[in-house]
């Protein structure tokens, strides 16, 4: 895909190619190896062992739940679990890593071969599968900050993060655009929330995203690729996409000037800087041999069996792909509807689709879940799951639009009241006098003001249908109960036939 | 396959180790000496034989994820060259 903004009469046509590695932290209370909380924001090195220290002597004990949210994760992602896996240390020095490695997994992580598909809301690509490669389960690393109070330069370290379970996500280098990169991870993000095995809150750093991009551009001698890149640093889905752009045109300027293709120089490490919008060099990465990775002997292979594949396999909520599938397939809901239902996570969606069997209609409950209930949720900082409001409770008040009790616009007040009193919608209803005008009576008023008002008929006889107005006010005035829209129509009507 | 002076050179480096001249031939000869002798078992036969991940003969060491107990901050720094009231400090790094 080529990018306009770099398109001029000598540039050649090239392909965009990005694998993502996804980092996500892992809900559990306490760290990977030791049993130190893993909560986030709390003073810095308050939350540390021997253990995640490093000290010497101390031993490290595989976090139980942290390996069965990993294996959850790798099935809802269509892995395949290997029944051995084991973990290796990669060796390598940086101050927030107080060991001297990272307990990692090398060549037998604990998931393989998965895939995800993705697909785009604004038809900004079709629709398609990206692989997987592997998702693994390791440690992370602790904080540096950086200090330049009084002239010193030094770095602060923080080590409450040390530790805390990441699963790391290796997908192939399956996509070919920045918008392609985003919709991916916005769709495992959303797996994952379904899924709860994270908060996924980029901001805190609960799930990041480098992003290893380079371009297969066709010359006359065939095509060539740049070298890789990887790209950290990006803290948003807009910054995943912005970054990816950018490293786009970089790599595409750079190889018109220096024609470097893959192997001329080492993979390159570059950050993205979010104030100035680019990306920016910062060392060269080393290659995977210098690392130099070994089976760590403090921990023991684990197995999994068949029959715990199988049982972990049934815990797995129903997906945001086959939810999509359904609202569109079972409940005729627009792919926007969907998406803003979808994404407010699955008790959201599932209260969805209690309220719309229970009404039977899924484009009325559509309608109000993203239209009055968001409002409401979003007003009062809620989620669904703290909404006073039960899905029964809602459908009694949407039957009464079905059945012509209550138009829609009073139906928001009776909602309305409904939420402040907690009472139902038929207490409500009659509180506020609310009750369904039988067309005969309806007919009769309309007769009566058309009737009475000489002067608006001539107005509306004239092409002024505007005028109409006055007399629906007359009828709200009679009886608060009528529904604008029917007076407007038979007022009209009985005029025509004057 | 012996070592040579550059290989040693590359992991003195990624080992953050500052080594003289002298000292890396010394290296070189010495370790070269190491994956020799390690080299013998080339001479086995292992074909047949699955790669070992433990020496030890037990698999699934697991533990509940209950919270236990922390070190104090202050315990946890006490060892640091350098620490402040908060962190532990070190050379400044990118």
């Amino acid at each position: 895909m080529s990018s306009p903004a770099t398109q001029s009469t000598d540039d050649v046509p090239y392909t965009v190619v990005v694998g993502l590695e996804v980092h996500v932290q892992l809900k559990t209370n306490t760290k990977l190896f030791c049993r130190c909380p893993t909560i986030f924001g709390r003073p810095p090195n308050t939350q540390t062992c021997p253990v995640c220290l490093g000290l010497p002597g101390s031993l490290p004990v595989m976090n139980r739940h942290a390996f069965e949210l990993s294996m959850k994760t790798a099935l809802a992602l269509n892995c395949t679990i290997p029944h051995f896996t084991k973990w290796d240390r990669k060796n390598y020095f940086y101050p927030d890593l107080p060991k001297g490695y990272q307990t990692s997994q090398f060549d037998l992580p604990m998931s393989e071969h998965g895939h995800l598909n993705i697909f785009s809301e604004d038809d900004e690509f079709a629709d398609k599968q990206i692989r997987i490669l592997r998702a693994h389960l390791e440690e992370d690393a602790g904080k540096s900050m950086h200090d330049e109070a009084d002239g010193v330069a030094d770095s602060r370290i923080d080590l409450n993060r040390t530790g805390t379970p990441l699963l790391e996500i290796v997908s192939e280098p399956d996509m070919r655009s920045a918008a392609e990169a985003k919709a991916y991870l916005q769709e495992l993000r959303l797996i994952l929330l379904y899924l709860d095995v994270s908060d996924c809150n980029m901001q805190e750093g609960s799930l990041r995203c480098d992003a290893n991009v380079n371009l297969h551009i066709d010359t006359p001698d065939g095509t060539i690729a740049t070298p890789i890149v990887e790209i950290k640093n990006m803290n948003s889905f807009r910054a995943v996409h912005r970054g990816i752009e950018f490293e786009v045109g970089r790599q595409y300027s750079l190889w018109k000037k220096n024609k470097q293709v893959l192997g001329d120089m080492p993979k390159q490490t570059r950050g993205w800087d979010e104030g100035s919008q680019v990306t920016r060099a910062q060392r060269e990465k080393e290659e995977s041999s210098d690392y130099r990775y070994f089976p760590c002997p403090d921990l023991v292979p684990v197995i999994v069996t068949d029959e715990e594949i199988q049982a972990m396999q049934q815990t797995i909520c129903t997906l945001p792909a086959d939810l999509r599938k359904q609202l569109f397939d079972d409940h005729q809901l627009t792919a926007h509807t969907s998406a803003v239902i979808i994404n407010q996570g699955l008790g959201f969606a599932n209260y969805f689709l209690t309220l719309a069997t229970i009404i039977d209609d899924g484009r009325l409950a559509g309608n109000w879940m993203q239209g009055e209930v968001l409002r409401i949720l979003n007003e009062q900082e809620q989620t669904i799951e703290q909404f006073t409001l039960s899905a029964a409770e809602l459908g009694e008040l949407l039957k009464l639009i079905q059945s012509d009790d209550i138009d829609n616009s009073k139906a928001k007040d009776v909602f309305a009241m409904m939420m402040e009193s907690g009472q139902s919608a038929a207490d409500v209803m009659a509180e506020l006098g609310i009750e369904k005008v039988d067309s005969s009576q309806l007919e009769e008023l309309c007769q009566r003001l058309v009737n009475n008002n000489p002067k608006i008929v001539a107005d509306v006889q004239n092409g002024n249908q505007k005028a109409v107005g006055a007399l629906i006010g007359q009828a709200r005035n009679e009886n608060s109960n009528v529904d604008p829209g029917q007076v407007r129509e038979i007022c009209l009507a009985l005029i025509e036939k004057l | 396959m012996a070592l040579t002076r550059d290989d040693v050179e590359k992991v003195s480096l990624l080992a953050r180790l500052q080594l003289t001249d002298d000292e890396l031939n010394s290296m070189t000869m010495h370790l070269s000496q190491i994956i020799q002798y390690v080299h013998q078992l080339d001479e086995i036969n292992t074909e047949d034989v699955a790669p070992l991940a433990h020496t030890l003969d037990i698999t699934n060491v697991l533990a509940n994820d209950v919270v236990g107990e922390c070190l104090s901050r202050d315990a946890a720094l006490q060892n640091a060259p350098q620490r402040d009231e908060e962190c532990f400090r070190v050379p400044a790094v990118l």
